[in-house]
């Protein structure tokens, strides 16, 4: 026999820690009084991403949602919502009429998400493309094909204001209607699936989740700039992903969706796929045509553009995953219902990869504008083991950080870039008190000096040079001079360096010396990493009076380097320490010593 | 299939469409349908569907479909499974080892009862659905 109703309480860490556990057991004992443990469930649910609200209890079937709950409040939500059916209109969540920026007329919806990209990621058997088609699919190219001159589709995405989801935000009307302008016998489209930041999978997503979106909007671009070839090209780690484009676009041909005369127009569009075998560099729009040539994958000076001189000397868009997932939204809902979403130049959504010291790490997607606060602290659950938040990083190696101050800023192109870093391809990646700065920039150093082609001096020289210097002062051998150096070179690097790559390479360090030099100052100045995490700055050893000899630490010590009796204080091993801090993270009583 | 004209399309797109409501409607059939991405595959998205396979096997339940999808976004709860049935409201499942799934089954599909503390919420609302009503 199934239950009347079901009441899910929210279990996630913020929601816990507000009593939801008071809440869940008030509201059992009152179904118990009430006499209605055959026709109320109460659970315990995962975190929903609400967090600010908690804690939240939601009632099934009725689908309400109440905020800010407290235990007190359980006896009136059982005898009024569940006995007498009425709901408890002082609790349910109201609409935010203050967020414009994230408010669409017709829709109204207590998710701080709201998915245009991910319409379909998690609905749809992606291998079946009878579903993608239930669901508004290939309309858009019904449109193009029978309804919209080229023309129009350029003004609806120019209405739209969608701009390029890949990193520099370029609008995506200009690229396609440059590339309409050349006349040539031949256009390629391209599809820039070489997703790399590290951190970053939204890309990855939507095409596992999501292929025909984007062959859809392929051939899109294909009928509007008069190109009948399409290439996609991404990298061999990702065999779903593969896979399941290589079945899509089996499929869409077999039906007549791609290849020759598409649904009778006289329209042909075929799509193949090229692998990539997972150079940073291949992003690079220039570097990527040179890889799918066989060439190897090298920037070159531009212009001239992709769409005047690209794929083969012919004009070719080069558009990325997320860009045209949008496309087929824009122009079934139309341009002016995309451009209700977001702020005033950056329209629509963005997904974000959330990952890091996040309770929630996972894809979100949010209207251009929302502020990080909401995205870190609702949506992502805050940061896990009640720790600080110290940074977000956003935009992988070419990006800069974001910090505490500045986490009501709205996310779009232009306060990102304000703040010194860039949205990048979507990866957002959560920092904690327990990380150093200079550890994490070293790391993106590390990343781009070992991607960088080596084409060209000031990428090749300016990149190496200044991981030299971050080591050093990792090590605590830096001085104020190398700081002044860094700043030099950084700046010529963006300035020479002939791509992405290396123009941007110096921004992770030009971003943490804007927000965090005194960070520098402490390894420099002092010989201390705060964080304790540069390795050749940190110490570990056990305070005598405060072990009582449990051997807690010697157990987690992955190298057996802490020894002593039971009950007597231990020692470590200074030659065999590998200094990962796991003895200090495990001691209850303060007795490991970091400094 | 063969090639399809315009007619074709629409015709699918309406009778595909239907079908999905009527298998709403109808609530004759349970759906399982778990999420497989690159993260669910990782967390063992794999080994929670032949886990299912083996559970409604061993009670003989021919009415549920298993189906795949890609990925919710919900990395954090990996593997994710959504459970659609007559009387019981749609509910997204987290951290579904096999263990669990052998719960939603007996508990969820058999018992109609909700499987303590892997409830999650979907992410956000459908724009699609929207547009329709």
């Amino acid at each position: 026999m199934a239950y009347q109703h079901y009441i899910l309480v929210c279990g996630g860490t913020g929601c816990e820690s507000n009593k939801a556990d008071a809440i869940y057991r008030a509201l059992q004992r009152e179904t118990e009084t009430h006499d209605l443990t055959h026709t109320v469930q109460v659970v315990k649910t995962g975190c929903f991403g609400f967090c600010a609200q908690g804690p939240i209890v939601k009632i099934l079937p009725e689908e309400s949602f109440y905020v800010e709950v407290t235990p007190e409040d359980a006896a009136e939500l059982i005898s009024e919502h569940i006995v007498k059916g009425r709901p408890v209109k002082r609790l349910l969540y109201k609409e935010e009429q203050s967020k414009e920026h994230a408010r669409v007329d017709d829709i109204s919806f207590y998710q701080k998400q709201f998915r245009v990209v991910l319409r379909n990621c998690g609905f749809i058997d992606p291998e079946e493309i009878s579903e993608y088609i239930s669901r508004e699919g290939y309309v858009a190219l019904e449109r193009v094909l029978f309804d919209l001159s080229p023309q129009d589709v350029i003004a609806e995405l120019k209405t739209s204001g969608l701009r390029g989801r890949g990193g520099a935000g370029f609008p995506t009307w200009m690229k396609w209607n440059f590339t309409r302008e050349q006349t040539s016998n031949q256009k390629y489209v391209v599809c820039n699936a070489d997703e790399g930041d590290p951190g970053a999978y939204m890309d990855r997503s939507i095409l596992e989740g999501d292929p025909h979106s984007v062959l859809e909007a392929m051939a899109v671009c294909g009928r509007t700039i008069g190109a009948n070839k399409g290439f996609i090209y991404i990298r061999a780690e990702y065999p779903l992903a593969i896979g399941r484009l290589e079945r899509a676009i089996a499929q869409a041909t077999e039906f007549g969706l791609l290849g020759k005369d598409i649904l009778g127009s006289g329209f042909d569009f075929e799509i193949e796929i090229r692998l990539g075998a997972g150079a940073f560099v291949c992003g690079e729009e220039t570097a990527l045509l040179a890889s799918i040539e066989g060439e190897r994958g090298m920037p070159r000076p531009r212009p001239p553009f992709p769409s005047v001189k690209g794929l083969w000397g012919e004009p070719t868009v080069i558009n990325n995953v997320e860009t045209l997932a949008n496309i087929p939204v824009i122009l079934t809902r139309g341009g002016e219902w995309f451009a209700k979403i977001g702020t005033e130049k950056s329209k629509g959504t963005k997904v974000f990869a959330l990952t890091g010291k996040i309770a929630n790490s996972g894809l979100v997607e949010v209207p251009m504008g929302t502020p990080l606060r909401d995205i870190i602290f609702n949506i992502g659950g805050g940061i896990p083991d009640g720790k600080a938040f110290k940074a977000v990083q956003t935009g992988g190696p070419s990006g800069g950080v974001i910090t505490a101050e500045h986490l009501d800023t709205p996310i779009d192109y232009e306060h990102l870039q304000e703040l010194g870093s860039i949205m990048g391809s979507g990866g957002m990646i959560v920092m904690d008190e327990s990380d150093c700065m200079i550890d994490v920039t070293k790391f993106y150093l590390e990343f781009t000096v070992e991607e960088s082609c080596g084409k060209c001096a000031p990428c090749r020289v300016g990149g190496r040079k200044l991981h030299n210097i971050l080591t050093k002062i990792s090590k605590g051998q830096g001085t104020q001079e190398d700081i002044e150096t860094m700043r030099q070179i950084g700046t010529s690097m963006q300035r020479a360096s002939l791509c992405g790559l290396g123009q941007t390479a110096p921004n992770p360090i030009l971003s943490t010396l804007r927000y965090f030099k005194a960070e520098y100052d402490a390894h420099i100045e002092q010989g201390v990493c705060p964080a304790g995490k540069c390795k050749e700055l940190v110490h570990f050893s056990i305070i005598t009076d405060k072990c009582i000899g449990c051997g807690l630490c010697a157990r987690r010590c992955p190298v057996l380097c802490i020894s002593g009796e039971r009950r007597q204080p231990h020692e470590i091993d200074q030659s065999k320490c590998i200094k990962c801090g796991e003895c200090f993270t495990a001691c209850k009583f303060d007795a490991v010593l970091r400094a | 299939m063969a090639k399809m004209s315009l007619d074709d399309l629409r015709a699918m797109r309406d009778q595909k469409r239907r079908e999905l409501e009527m298998r709403d409607a109808d609530n004759k059939t349970v759906q399982i349908i778990v999420g497989m991405g690159t993260s669910g595959i990782a967390a063992g998205a794999k080994n929670t569907l032949s886990a299912f396979l083996a559970e409604l096997e061993q009670h003989g339940l021919t009415n549920v479909s298993l189906r795949q999808t890609g990925s919710l976004g919900l990395d954090h709860a990996e593997p994710t499974v959504e459970v659609r049935m007559a009387d019981m409201p749609t509910v997204i499942y987290g951290k579904v080892t096999p263990k669990v799934a052998g719960e939603i089954v007996r508990s969820h599909i058999m018992n109609k009862t909700l499987v303590d503390e892997h409830v999650f919420d979907r992410p956000a609302a459908d724009i699609l659905e929207r547009k329709e009503q």
